[in-house]
């Protein structure tokens, strides 16, 4: 794709635009004849990655465009998000504080944070990240584009989902008073990795779905699981002897490394490793799983 | 519609562009029933499968394979082997279900994209379907700005290409409402002048291009004449004879999956006249 290279500048005549360069289409550049017989599986794979991210923009655009509708026809747009949001940690954190004996101004923020980050971050890209394809089927059957933007697309609206949310504690910690410090700088590289995390949950997740429809609700049900097994609502220092064996979750490590820098504490290294090592993991899995399903995508969706 | 012969092709590229596929077959996997389902699928993991079932004709081969897990495969295509060069204008000929759309969709990437036996020299664009990627959702103008930005264009040019469209399409204020309000009259004055506003070295096109009325018609005829002109190597398929007539040189007769004959226009015109007795 030409995106930069102002030598692509594309001529009119006669109120048609002739392309002046040869531009690459979803099947990518034209590369030396030499190279097309060796086209493998998992190099069309990565070629498809690499033109998708070329078309950030394309993405950016669609995933806008995505929340925009999801919310069109009602006055505050996508700010009832914050709205909803907003009661339900309200509500949660009156009741929970009680349970749990907790005074409120240590708890809310607390949960308010944590709710965030499952509800409209980790849960949220997971769910989504099945109708990846699935939802774009139509453009899928009728243009030539990179199967990954889709991906790119599905994460960029569930982060912008998550940006209008995090309005919430961020009200909550203005209120309270309370300022985690630089320390929270620690959670742009866990935030990173959960955005490579995403990516590789559409791919994964996206083919899967694709091919078998009575996945997403089993991924539903699974997450409702973790949402009671990983400390949410609750903290770990609940339980008696710290609880080690919250580790055999991986997702307790990934929402760790992001919530505990907003909260002002250093996320544990044992977290950062485990997260490290699930998502490479993944992305192999992801990728595997991609390459192996691409040519057949078109038929499935 | 006044041309007579197919305008020539433009050689400024230094890489010629060409389709070249070789005894490519391609059936489709049809999931219905159970096949859909990953805990169906898995419970019928071990038990035996029965034998590939009877074979019927519709338009391509219907092949029950498997039929205890529910999928049907259908073959488009079989055994396709073909060339095309820099220069020609092919048109597909065939009735309903010969495999002519399922040939564009191949040659487009969107079917089998890894094949190692089809090889596609070029830059392709299609005009495939009228909708052809749209969102229903979007106003036209949204869309002619995403189609922009899915060509890498600059916010200027896409800016360029919206007046282009614009000025085709005559779609007056509806350019600002949602396609999913559209007649299909505007559906496709929007779709073929989007899908005309660039020209591609490979152009791909199905038939409802000729949709619309007489004056969208001619004004259509009138651009695609300018893009044509431009690309190296143009598809189309069309029950119109006379469509084809004007704009191919090149005709390919498509049967059940197969190529039934591929020659010069006249020839297969009139070897498909003769045989299947239409004279239009």
């Amino acid at each position: 794709m030409t995106l930069n290279t102002p030598a692509a500048e594309p001529t009119f005549t006669s109120g048609v635009l002739l392309a002046s360069t040869p531009r690459s289409n979803g099947a990518g550049p034209n590369p030396p004849a030499t190279a097309r017989k060796l086209k493998s599986r998992f190099g069309m794979a990565v070629q498809d990655i690499a033109d998708s991210f070329k078309l950030w923009r394309l993405a950016t655009r669609l995933g806008w465009l995505d929340v925009r509708l999801q919310f069109s026809g009602s006055t505050l747009g996508p700010f009832w998000l914050t709205l909803t949001t907003a009661i339900m940690v309200a509500a949660m954190g009156m009741i929970y504080s009680q349970l749990f004996h907790l005074a409120l101004k240590d708890y809310l923020p607390y949960l308010s944070i944590s709710m965030i980050l499952w509800q409209n971050g980790l849960s949220s890209l997971v769910q989504e990240s099945c109708s990846t394809f699935t939802r774009a089927a139509d453009s899928i059957r009728s243009v030539t584009m990179p199967y990954t933007v889709q991906a790119l697309r599905t994460t960029i609206r569930c982060s912008l989902v998550l940006g209008y949310t995090v309005i919430v504690p961020l009200v909550v910690f203005i209120l309270f008073g309370l300022w985690p410090g630089s320390v929270v700088l620690l959670a742009l590289p866990a935030v990173a990795l959960w955005l490579f995390n995403s990516m590789a949950w559409c791919l994964l997740l996206g083919t899967v779905c694709a091919r078998f429809r009575d996945v997403p609700p089993i991924v539903g049900s699974i997450l409702q699981i973790l949402f009671y097994v990983t400390p949410i609502i609750w903290e770990p220092k609940q339980l008696k002897d710290g609880a080690w064996w919250l580790y055999l979750n991986p997702f307790y490590s990934l929402f760790e490394i992001v919530r505990r820098p907003f909260l002002g504490q250093v996320p544990t290294g044992t977290a950062w490793a485990i997260a490290l090592g699930f998502s490479a993991t993944l992305g192999v899995i992801a990728f595997v799983s991609f390459a192996r399903s691409r040519s057949r995508l078109a038929f499935w969706v | 519609m006044s041309m007579s012969s197919p305008p020539p092709a433009q050689a400024e590229h230094n890489i010629r562009s060409s389709i070249d596929i070789e005894s490519f077959s391609l059936s489709f996997p049809i999931f219905h029933g159970g096949a859909r389902s990953l805990k169906k699928m898995l419970l019928k993991r071990g038990r035996s499968f029965l034998a590939p079932a009877d074979k019927n004709r519709t338009g391509g081969e219907v092949t029950l394979s498997k039929a205890e897990n529910g999928i049907v495969e259908v073959q488009a295509l079989n055994d396709i082997s073909l060339h095309i060069e820099t220069g020609e204008r092919v048109g597909l000929i065939g009735h309903n279900g010969a495999g002519k759309s399922t040939l564009l969709r191949v040659m487009a990437g969107i079917y089998m994209p890894d094949a190692p036996n089809v090889h596609i020299q070029g830059q392709v664009a299609t005009l495939l379907d009228v909708n052809a990627g749209m969102s229903e959702e979007l106003t036209g103008r949204e869309n002619i700005a995403l189609v922009g930005l899915h060509k890498g264009l600059t916010p200027h040019q896409i800016e360029q290409l919206e007046k282009d469209v614009e000025a085709f399409a005559q779609l007056e204020e509806f350019l600002d409402l949602p396609v999913r309000l559209y007649s299909s009259g505007m559906r496709v004055r929007l779709g073929f002048g989007l899908a005309t506003a660039i020209t591609p070295q490979i152009l791909l096109m199905d038939e409802w291009f000729m949709a619309g009325d007489a004056h969208f018609q001619e004004r259509a005829a009138e651009r695609l004449h300018a893009v044509v002109g431009g690309t190296d190597i143009l598809v189309i398929t069309s029950h119109a004879l006379s469509i084809l007539e004007t704009w191919c040189n090149r005709l390919i007769w498509m049967e059940g999956g197969r190529v039934h004959m591929d020659g010069p226009t006249d020839e297969v015109l009139a070897a498909y006249r003769a045989a299947t007795g239409t004279d239009e």
